[in-house]
């Protein structure tokens, strides 16, 4: 059962407010992409043991998505940050490096 | 026998008396009693059979850890089985019943398993009733259920009601002895806000019963202190009869609070949960004694020595006038003295150490008590209550050297840190050789959202042993706590204590070392599930060296138990049996609930009117008023439709169709999906989430869309308004909306947040009429107002805003049915007022009140899709003919890239057409189509399906629509349906509009 | 008047006391929340533009921090529509969304010693005295369906549900106000 802060409101929310949203940066893919691009967009995901980048919604809250960089195996929660972004913001890759030093990130 | 002492029981109240049934007898005790104690203090020292031999079991513990005395509680809607005789207080009118055996607790035939455990060892059912198969589910299976299983399932609905209570606290602390009162008081005195739970219904855990004494005074007396210094603190909540159960993720805990179970009488909720979210956690749950493995050690009259001490101290029981102790650690010397201080004779203390030096085996001696050291138990004596004990070497093979009569015979094979709240979240357990347990590795503890450890044992739970390292132990605990969590303590010195010194024990796995088959095949390592060492053993010749499949195998330690009094001389035995080390044969893993959880605790107040929410309509009373036969709809309910008395549901319907059709129906639409989507970029926004084109819709126009999702598949439909040059009112299905609301914030703030879009769902702010027949108009003409509802001024598909009659009104030319349709916003405040108004006014062309399933009927004969119908998440728009509503022009929408994917574009796709049975009849509901041959596993081929089906009033005919393999080109084509009865029935290819193909009805 | 709220004052009476508050004004308002046009017209229509997760409270009107680019603004029911109007004449040319939902919600009331506590037996927050005072708006959950709660005073707790489920809202709350359930953790 996690609480993340939502950035968008501050409050640090009870999993049971929240809806997961899957893998976050992802880029979208639409008409005139390759059948590779496409297929790439709606169905592979990273799927990590260790960090990763999510999509949450407050839902039973002020409704609005965020980002989280969270880590699948220790649940830690290195930083949520907004979700009108297409990239990882420097300042969270600085938050996970910070606790991870090993840890770089794919993109 | 077992009875009750003279005087003694610092729990009880000799002044009261409480009456209580055991399996119909009724038996007395007094406040303070346990059920165990009660029934031991009436000599009933048999308390149950064990689950797969049906052996006679008695109490072995007092408290959670108890395998064996679980018995069936209360009756009727109170009626809960499992429940631990140890942990369920007495009150006046509690009935207990056995479990477990057939006919009655003395007599029991299943019995006849423990004379042949040779034929029931581990593994046997796997073994067994592999083959023939058939047999498993009609001759084996309902066999072995009879026999084993622990109590039965209650019959009746609870009677009770549980809630739960979301608390945020600092730190949680569970267990109330000593060592969780101290880190309370630490964490308290520092201004933390603190909760300390305490499953029992008394605070101090052991110290008591164990003569311990903190700073010169009886450890009940700084118990006491401590408590009050508790309650006067506003940061602090204590509460007894409440067990942490588990820990879970980021500092989640769940507390089960029983309030009522001691006394049913006082009404309110049964059990409470408790959602704990801590920023740390104590755990001060002490430890739980081991048994020691030798023959007949489930023999009724043996205990464990600290359980056998508390029934003495605490409840003034004597077990028996004659009790062995048998140990391999100082701690059971306890026991001895306690007895001898009861008066009570201890013929022998058997330690199967070489030597027993400690101030406690002094004591012993000096007290007069026989030690004998360096000898084991060969065998207890007894079946169903034990008469002796035969001696033997426990360096050798268990030859008979003495033998001793006596009633009971007290166990210590020394002391297990509680760490089931410790591993619940992850925290990893370090072998500690000297004492020969698993102690939590405080370095590896859980961690939180933060990636810092938020749990801590203290006391005993800690590995501590003495009430003085217990105590040192809470006070580290509450600092680091106060650390973790940036405050600070100040620095007091923990209260001194009297500790006697004590040796270190010795790991004692099977008693004798020695032993035989013969002898581990009476060697019980978990009562419960009737694992014994030789099953372990066996397990290992088998091949199974992980500790997690021997588990699994023998059921050691599994269900209720989770390895409380099993754990480490499974391990052990596991181990010896592998030749291996203790720690590197591991251990299972513990998982919540600590002790089992009523299922009510967990439901809350999910139940009854409140088990979920029920959506209801403004008209909702209307149609209950009227009988109205409901069918849900998401969370919603709506009328299916409304039977007149002696109308069976197809005839309401048909009536309901056809009033409609001839005259006036009125329909609660409400439930119909309402989203306002704002912005100079809404047009551009409607046109990426519709299939078609809507930032052409010129204001005050409607017009049909179509959703689908980024797989192309659809996932809503509806009709689309433009309010003005910025502004559309998108209506989705029912129970759509919410889904379609968060699928366009989604968009709009994690893709395309630059777009200048702002969406509310209003579906609730209005309630929506559909007024719709022949004579809709003319009804609304009647009931008045300032609207021109004429062709010409409100044509089909436009929509127009007004007043009808008194009520605030936009209306839209929509139809679902075919006919004349004007759907009607009304505020949901003056909705109910409006349904009567327009029912009033509609008397004259006999206005009927029509339900979903008319509704349906009307849809489909004219041909018109339904989400969910015709639709099923895999069903793209040009499956449904309905290219006409996908647009050629726009370069993206969502689902426009899937669609034209190879499988998508696939001429094989099967597609929308309608069905006419030849005979007339009503096509089975998701019906398939049958096509030539059989598919690899011999099934008959199918070339399409039923979607929707119904008998049409008015064609007075049955109707169908379905998906078929290139059915819009095999028109007038007859094809074969299957029929649940098996048998087929022919169907004509037709064309899905059944009825006004021309729209001659709806547009006038 | 035909008007009716969602339960039409339903109450279930006990020292903790539940009450369905009747018809209410409300109107959502989206936009720009840092323009000045917002703050004037908040201004202009009540008590002005509250700090996150705030409400603010003044005669018959309050406006409440509801997220990042929205406010609900209560008022009297009659009124709404006229603060829809002035608040579109007020940001005409801004980008937003001003619109009446008086009717989509049902405001509930609990009052008494044991308010806290019921919502606390629904809602995954802290509602500990220390932690949420009066002026905050949480939007959170009750049970299964989500609400927006606030502290008016001491004992009285406001609760903003969707009309549909009010009787669900209702009946939770009297289930858990009910004071054979008292927790007394809030003291």
């Amino acid at each position: 059962m996690l609480i993340l802060e939502c950035p968008n409101c501050g409050v640090m929310a009870d999993e049971t407010e929240l809806s997961a949203g899957g893998e976050a940066h992802l880029k979208r893919f639409g008409p005139g992409s390759s059948d590779e691009e496409f297929e790439g967009y709606l169905f592979h995901r990273a799927n990590p043991k260790g960090v990763h980048f999510e999509r949450w919604r407050h839902a039973n809250g002020c409704g609005k998505w965020f980002h989280a960089a969270r880590c699948t195996n220790t649940l830690e929660v290195f930083a949520t940050y907004t979700a009108q972004t297409s990239t990882v913001p420097d300042t969270v890759i600085a938050a996970i490096k910070a606790k991870r030093p090993d840890w770089s990130h794919e993109t | 026998m077992s009875t009750r002492l003279a005087s003694g029981g610092r729990l009880i109240d000799r002044h009261t008396t409480r009456t209580f049934t055991f399996n119909g007898k009724r038996l007395s005790g007094h406040d303070g009693d346990t059920l165990a104690s009660a029934l031991l203090a009436n000599g009933q020292t048999l308390m149950g059979r064990s689950f797969k031999y049906h052996r006679p079991r008695g109490v072995v513990a007092s408290g959670a850890e108890e395998p064996n005395a679980l018995m069936g509680i209360g009756e009727g809607g109170r009626f809960e089985p499992n429940q631990r005789a140890t942990t369920t207080e007495i009150f006046d009118g509690l009935t207990a019943k056995t479990q477990n055996h057939w006919p009655s607790l003395d007599f029991d035939v299943g019995a006849v398993n423990a004379m042949v455990p040779r034929l029931l060892p581990a593994g046997f059912y796997y073994k067994t009733f592999m083959f023939p198969r058939p047999f498993w589910k009609h001759v084996f299976e309902p066999v072995i259920r009879k026999s084993a299983g622990l109590g039965a399932a209650p019959k009746d609905r609870d009677a009770d009601r549980y809630e739960h209570f979301y608390a945020h606290v600092d730190l949680l602390v569970a267990g109330g002895g000593i060592a969780g009162l101290q880190a309370a008081l630490r964490a308290g005195q520092a201004g933390l806000r603190v909760l300390l739970v305490e499953q029992t219904a008394h605070w101090g855990g052991r110290a008591p019963v164990d003569g311990v004494e903190i700073g010169g005074k009886p450890a009940e007396e700084w118990i006491n202190d401590t408590l009050q210094a508790l309650e006067g603190m506003e940061n602090v909540c204590i509460r007894t009869r409440s067990m942490a159960s588990g820990v879970y993720d980021h500092g989640y805990a769940l507390v089960y609070e029983r309030l009522t179970d001691h006394a049913p009488e006082m009404g309110g909720p049964r059990h409470r949960l408790w959602r704990v979210r801590a920023g740390q956690i104590i755990t001060a749950t002490g430890a739980i004694e081991r048994p020691l493995s030798f023959a007949g050690n489930d023999i009724p009259g043996v205990m464990l020595a600290s359980a056998l001490r508390d029934y003495v101290v605490n409840w003034g029981i004597s077990p028996g006038d004659r009790t062995v102790i048998v140990t391999n650690n100082d701690d059971a010397y306890r026991t001895a003295l306690v007895l001898h201080e009861a008066g009570l004779a201890v013929p022998a203390i058997v330690d199967a150490r070489p030597s027993a030096t400690g101030d406690l085996p002094q004591a012993a001696r000096e007290a007069g008590i026989r030690v004998l050291t360096g000898t084991g138990i060969a065998e207890v004596k007894g079946r169903k209550s034990v008469t002796g004990v035969v001696l033997c070497a426990q360096a050798g093979e268990g030859a008979a050297t003495d033998e001793i009569a006596c009633e009971a015979v007290a166990m210590s094979g020394g002391w297990s840190p509680v760490v089931h709240l410790w591993s619940h979240c992850g925290g990893k357990l370090i072998w500690d050789a000297e004492r020969s347990h698993f102690r939590p590795d405080a370095a590896r503890a859980p961690t939180g959202h933060d990636g810092k450890p938020f749990v801590i044992t203290a006391g005993a739970a800690s590995g501590a042993e003495t009430a003085g390292d217990v105590l040192a132990d809470a006070k580290t605990a509450a600092g680091a706590a106060a650390d973790a969590l940036g405050r600070s303590l100040p620095d007091l010195d923990a209260a001194g204590t009297n500790d006697p010194h004590e040796e270190p024990m010795a790991p004692v796995w099977i008693m004798p070392q020695g032993a035989g088959p013969a002898k581990r095949m009476k060697m019980w390592l978990d009562y419960q599930n009737d694992v014994k060492v030789s099953d372990v053993r066996l397990a290992a010749q088998e091949g199974y060296e992980s500790v997690e499949h021997t588990k699994r195998y023998t059921t050691l330690g599994m269900a209720t138990d989770q390895g409380k009094l099993s754990n480490i001389n499974g391990l052990a035995t596991l181990a010896g049996a592998l030749n291996a080390e203790i720690p590197a044969v591991g251990t299972t893993t513990f998982r919540p609930p600590y002790t089992p959880i009523s299922m009510g605790a967990i439901a809350g107040e999910a139940r009854d009117a409140t088990f979920q929410p029920l959506r209801r309509t403004p008209i909702h009373d209307y149609h209950e008023d009227q009988g109205a036969y409901m069918e849900p709809v998401g969370h919603w309910r709506r009328p299916y439709t409304y039977p007149k008395t002696g109308e069976s549901h197809a005839e309401s319907v048909h009536r309901e169709v056809l009033a409609t059709r001839n005259s006036l129906g009125l329909l609660d639409a409400s439930t119909l999906g309402k989203i306002l989507v704002k912005g100079p970029d809404a047009g551009k926004f409607l046109d990426m989430l519709y299939t078609n084109m809507m930032s052409t819709l010129k204001p005050g126009k409607c017009r049909y869309g179509l959703m689908c999702n980024e797989n192309g598949f659809l996932m809503d439909d509806g009709v689309v308004a433009r309010l003005d040059e910025d502004t559309f009112l998108v209506h989705t299905t029912s129970g759509g909306a919410e889904h379609t609301h968060a699928h366009m914030e989604d968009w709009l703030q994690c893709e395309w947040w630059d777009w200048k879009v702002h969406t509310v769902n209003i579906t609730e702010q209005f309630a929506q009429i559909a007024v719709v027949g022949p004579n809709a108009r003319k009804l609304l003409e009647k009931m008045g107002g300032d609207m021109d509802l004429s062709a010409e001024a409100l044509p089909f598909m436009g929509w127009a805003e007004g007043r009808i009659g008194g009520f605030d009104a936009r209306v839209f030319r929509i139809s679902f049915s075919g006919e004349l349709s004007y759907e009607i916003a009304i505020p949901a405040s003056q909705g109910r007022a409006f349904w009567d108004a327009a029912l009033e006014a509609g008397g004259t062309w006999d206005i009927t009140p029509y339900g979903t399933e008319a509704l349906h009927i009307m849809r489909a004969e004219k041909g018109f899709i339904m989400i969910g119908d015709e639709t099923d998440g895999t069903v793209i728009p040009q499956d449904l003919g309905l290219n006409w509503a996908i647009s050629k022009k726009k370069e993206d929408y969502m689902g426009k890239r899937a669609q034209a994917r190879s499988h998508m574009t696939d001429p094989t796709r099967w597609k929308l057409v309608g069905l006419e049975t030849t005979d007339g009849s009503t096509l089975p509901d998701g019906a398939y189509c049958i096509a030539a041959g059989t598919n690899a596993n011999n099934q008959r081929n199918v070339q399409g399906r039923v979607t929707s089906t119904y008998h049409s009033p008015t064609l007075g005919r049955g109707i169908a629509m379905g998906l078929v393999l290139n059915g819009p080109d095999r028109m007038g084509d007859i094809v074969e349906f299957n029929k649940v009865d098996g048998g087929t029935v022919a169907a004509k290819i037709v064309d899905p509009v059944f009825f006004d193909k021309d729209g001659e009805k709806q547009n006038v | 008047m035909f008007e009716v709220s969602a339960l039409n004052g339903a109450v279930a009476d006990g020292p903790t006391r539940v009450e369905e508050a009747g018809l209410q004004g409300m109107v959502t308002l989206k936009g720009d929340l840092g323009s000045a046009k917002m703050k004037a017209a908040l201004k202009a229509v009540g008590p002005g533009l509250p700090d996150r997760r705030q409400i603010v409270e003044k005669g018959d009107r309050a406006v409440a921090w509801m997220a990042r680019d929205e406010v609900l603004i209560l008022c009297p029911h009659a009124e709404a529509n006229a603060v829809v109007t002035e608040l579109e004449a007020a940001l005409a040319g801004e980008h937003f969304l001003a619109v009446n939902v008086s009717d989509a919600r049902a405001m509930l009331r609990v009052t008494g010693p044991g308010a806290r506590e019921a919502l606390a037996k629904l809602a995954p927050v802290d509602l500990h005295p220390e932690s949420f005072r009066a002026g905050e708006m949480r939007r959170t959950r009750l049970a299964q369906v989500p609400a927006a709660i606030w502290l008016s005073e001491t004992d009285e707790i406001s609760v903003i549900a969707f009309r549909s489920v009010a009787k669900y809202v209702f009946d939770i709350l009297a289930l858990s106000a009910d004071d054979s359930g008292r927790v007394g953790y809030f003291g």
